[in-house]
């Protein structure tokens, strides 16, 4: 069970003066239960990527396979296939549309003509997993405040029990308080579901909290695909694609530098501060 | 996909087209629609043709661009031509099953192409020269002595040109949002019209309730840029006529005196 | 004296409240939410202000008094010496305190560039050949003057931001107010927007109000007040404001990393000094303990 993208190219205007490679000969494998962080600055391909992993998007060339079958080939279910790789959107409050949050969520399961006991089953299940308070669920979408109605909209996706979920920066516009939840609650379903997630995040702090790979996009093309301590060990080609380490990592370089011998491989506070008491303690003794 | 439908969005490049005045420009479209009902000789379709092929190379907006943009509208004036080929009465040049094809029906669809694609061409070329800005512009100006009637010139002119601008981004809005229920297993394809119109709901809803979020933002934004209707509001780019527009008055003249003559050429013939 | 004192305060609140009043379908009241509650400020003329507070603290809400979008239930606003409910003075309080907002397809209005940095300045009734020049300049101002033909449509949404910015600008306005202005953006974006807001306070001398959730954004301001609940709990220097990391945990905000990272490092028992900001005073005083 995992999905493995084929060499795959993606052109569009194709037929025009100047047609645009969108996405350039990628190959990426992505294994069961994996939490993956997909960085990139605007325009490098990642949003495209990603609509071609539940099939909304096809490739111009190439092939993926999910769970061993090419998703190309004649009379391949891709209805199902969008029901299997859950997608959520930016902003995917701007797509709720029912009168209560629970029609809404059940939406989803309802397209997959599931009986009406197992739609509502799915729903509130999903709901429950977002950390939706339950003497919500039946307001309107509307009345809810910009963290609740991510949620109920991450929970209409969560609804269809996809086995691998893409969130395309779920954090976006929300404050800290409602982006900690929401990443607590995605790091749930890979840890608890062991649900496969694909995290595309502008936050490297974000990232390098919560991920066990990072695969790095930049100008159509995978530029890095590694460990977050790797990926971030290259900063300074991080750089030069517009993008940048966690503050941390940047801080630990500038004490190396500084004399002071830490390993610059700390990506998080807890992990940093970890390895600055180790050096000093030593140093003590 | 949408977005891709470029039919009246502005070019953007220099020439004398872009720089003249609004209102020439506005006229001028007027005039030439008139004048492609003038004349049913090919002497006055040549000139028409010549005049549209001067106006575009003066332009400067590449044809392949101006085309491309038609193509939404391609299958609209196929089904035109199709009919008027099929129904005309005349001549039979050739039948099979229960269709003719008559000369005249050929003659007839021919000249109606070719005056639907002018006709097109020639009001995509005021939008692609003219900012909507300026366009509105020209008609809060030109259309001024409707004010005296009541009609709110003004207001509507800032309408229009808010509406051009909101265009593309709900049309991007759309596709963003279709795509969304498409990964929650919509499906917008099968089934009899009522249930394809039930399917709609999902993309409709939520369309509207963004429009309105930003034409309340955009009432906002625009109060706090001190808009308060047309009273006592200046202009960055007032309308004023340069030579060339004087110029572009005449040569529009000489046309439609050109478009007459031609329309008078084939009456003389036939009578 | 007072008068003095009083003129130097470019904007003036005192005890505002507003309330949002939720009603059901029949227009029954079902709950009052206190949105702004009894809020007392004031900012000086060339200042950069911050107000943080995460969504639903009523900054947003009160950052709309600062130009007479929304009018105080109770108290008072006073903008460069006008009180915002005078209704004959709106249209110089809204040139005098421009906002710029945090969607930024939605408050740009025209088609092209110059023309959107021109809508202020039509508004206002500034003739045709001033227009000209406060576009160029502002847009100079903000790095945007090569875009000056292009389409909204085809910019970033930092460099719309900016183009947003410059339209206030044009308006010649001693204080702009903005409203989240970053929250839609991507780092690079945040980036431009802060840098051309720092350049326009340091070198214009206008006086900047920044409502924002972004903790890194403020570390340059002059003032951060801190809102929840409608009410200011806490305000003071970047350093001040940071160095409570507890107090700011407690609100659901974020500190910086820098100075999270050095507060974790004090409450294992290194000595640091109180409100590290920046990432080289991290890394000075612990150069200077390590040496030690």
């Amino acid at each position: 069970m995992s999905m493995i993208v084929d060499h795959i190219n993606y052109i569009y205007a194709r037929d025009t003066e100047n047609p645009v490679y969108a996405l350039k000969d990628i190959c990426l494998t992505i294994p069961d239960g994996q939490f993956i962080g997909v960085i990139g600055h605007t325009g490098s391909g990642k949003s495209t990527l990603m609509q071609h992993l539940n099939g909304l998007l096809k490739a111009s060339t190439g092939s993926i396979y999910f769970n061993g079958e090419d998703i190309y080939d004649k009379g391949y279910d891709l209805k199902k296939l969008r029901t299997r790789v859950g997608l959520v959107f930016q902003y995917p409050e701007h797509q709720l549309f029912a009168e209560t949050v629970f029609a809404d969520v059940c939406y989803g399961p309802k397209n997959l003509k599931l009986e009406k006991q197992e739609v509502e089953l799915r729903a509130y299940d999903a709901l429950r997993k977002v950390g939706f308070p339950e003497e919500l669920f039946f307001t309107s979408p509307f009345d809810l405040s910009g963290g609740q109605k991510r949620r109920a909209a991450i929970a209409g996706v969560l609804a269809m029990r996809p086995e691998i979920l893409i969130l395309d920066e779920p954090t976006a516009g929300l404050d800290p308080k409602g982006r900690d939840e929401i990443l607590d609650q995605i790091k749930k379903l890979q840890t608890k579901e062991n649900m496969t997630i694909i995290l595309v995040s502008h936050s490297m702090e974000d990232v390098a909290e919560y991920v066990d790979r990072i695969v790095v996009m930049n100008d159509g093309e995978v530029f890095l695909d590694n460990t977050p301590k790797e990926v971030f060990g290259h900063y300074k080609e991080l750089e030069k694609i517009g993008l940048a380490a966690p503050q941390v990592t940047y801080i630990m370089n500038g004490l190396y530098e500084r004399g002071i011998p830490v390993s610059t491989e700390a990506t998080t506070i807890s992990e940093a501060a970890d390895e600055i008491m180790r050096v000093f303690n030593k140093s003590n003794n | 996909m949408l977005r891709e439908i470029t039919l009246g969005q502005y070019y953007q490049t220099e020439s004398v087209i872009h720089r003249l005045d609004p209102r020439v420009k506005l006229l001028g479209t007027i005039l030439f629609f008139i004048s492609l009902f003038c004349f049913k000789n090919p002497i006055g379709y040549a000139i028409a043709r010549a005049f549209l092929a001067a106006v575009i190379i003066l332009s400067h907006v590449p044809f392949t661009y101006m085309i491309k943009g038609m193509r939404g509208i391609v299958i609209l004036m196929l089904i035109t031509v199709l009919i008027n080929l099929f129904v005309t009465q005349g001549d039979v040049v050739v039948s099979f099953w229960k269709l003719h094809i008559t000369k005249q029906g050929i003659i007839m669809a021919a000249q109606l192409a070719l005056r639907i694609s002018m006709l097109i061409i020639g009001s995509s070329i005021m939008t692609l020269t003219t900012t909507p800005n300026h366009l509105t512009d020209g008609m809060e100006k030109g259309l001024r002595f409707l004010k005296a009637i009541k009609v709110p010139v003004h207001e509507i002119a800032m309408m229009m040109s808010i509406a051009l601008r909101f265009i593309p981004i709900l049309l991007e809005e759309t596709d963003k949002i279709m795509k969304a229920q498409l990964a929650r297993g919509a499906d917008l394809e099968s089934g009899n019209l009522f249930k394809r119109v039930k399917a709609m709901v999902p993309i409709l809803v939520p369309l509207f309730i963004s429009a309105f979020r930003r034409a309340n933002e955009l009432a906002t934004a625009m109060e706090a840029r001190c808009y308060h209707g047309g009273e006592g509001r200046t202009k960055m780019k007032p309308l004023k006529y340069a030579s060339r527009d004087i110029v572009a008055y005449i040569i529009m003249l000489v046309y439609m005196g050109g478009s007459i003559f031609a329309g008078r050429l084939n009456i003389f013939r036939f009578m | 004296m007072r008068r003095v004192i009083f003129k130097m305060d470019i904007i003036r609140t005192k005890d505002v409240v507003y309330e949002y009043i939720r009603r059901d379908d029949e227009g029954e009241v079902v709950g009052i939410t206190t949105a702004v509650d009894h809020v007392s400020l004031s900012v000086q003329q060339g200042d950069f202000i911050a107000i943080l507070g995460h969504n639903g603290s009523g900054k947003s809400t009160l950052a709309k008094h600062f130009n007479a979008i929304l009018l105080p239930e109770e108290g008072s606003v006073w903008v460069d010496g006008k009180l915002t409910s005078e209704e004959d003075k709106l249209w110089d309080i809204r040139q005098s305190a421009g906002m710029v907002f945090q969607n930024p397809d939605n408050q740009i209005i025209a088609q092209v560039v110059e023309e959107d940095v021109g809508f202020g300045p039509e508004n206002m009734g500034v003739p045709t050949e001033e227009i000209w020049r406060r576009v160029e300049k502002s847009l100079k101002d903000v790095g945007m003057y090569e875009y000056r033909k292009a389409s909204p449509n085809k910019l970033s949404g930092g460099q719309k931001q900016r183009i947003s910015i410059a339209g206030v600008l044009a308006m010649k306005p001693k204080c702009i107010i903005l409203d989240e202005p970053t929250a839609m953006l991507d780092p690079k974006g945040r980036r431009e927007v802060i840098e051309a807001v720092t350049e326009l306070n340091k070198k214009e001398g206008v006086t900047v109000i920044l409502i924002t959730h972004y903790m890194e954004e403020v570390v340059g301001a002059d003032k951060v007040f801190v809102m929840d609940g409608g009410k200011v709990v806490m305000q003071g220097t970047p350093r001040q404001v940071f160095s409570l990391v507890e107090d700011l945990k407690a609100l659901r905000l974020d500190v910086p990393q820098v100075t999270l990272l050095a507060w974790e490092l004090k409450k294992r028992g290194l000595e640091l000094p109180e409100g590290i900001l920046t990432k080289e005073e991290l890394t000075e005083s612990l150069a200077e303990a390590y040496g030690r």
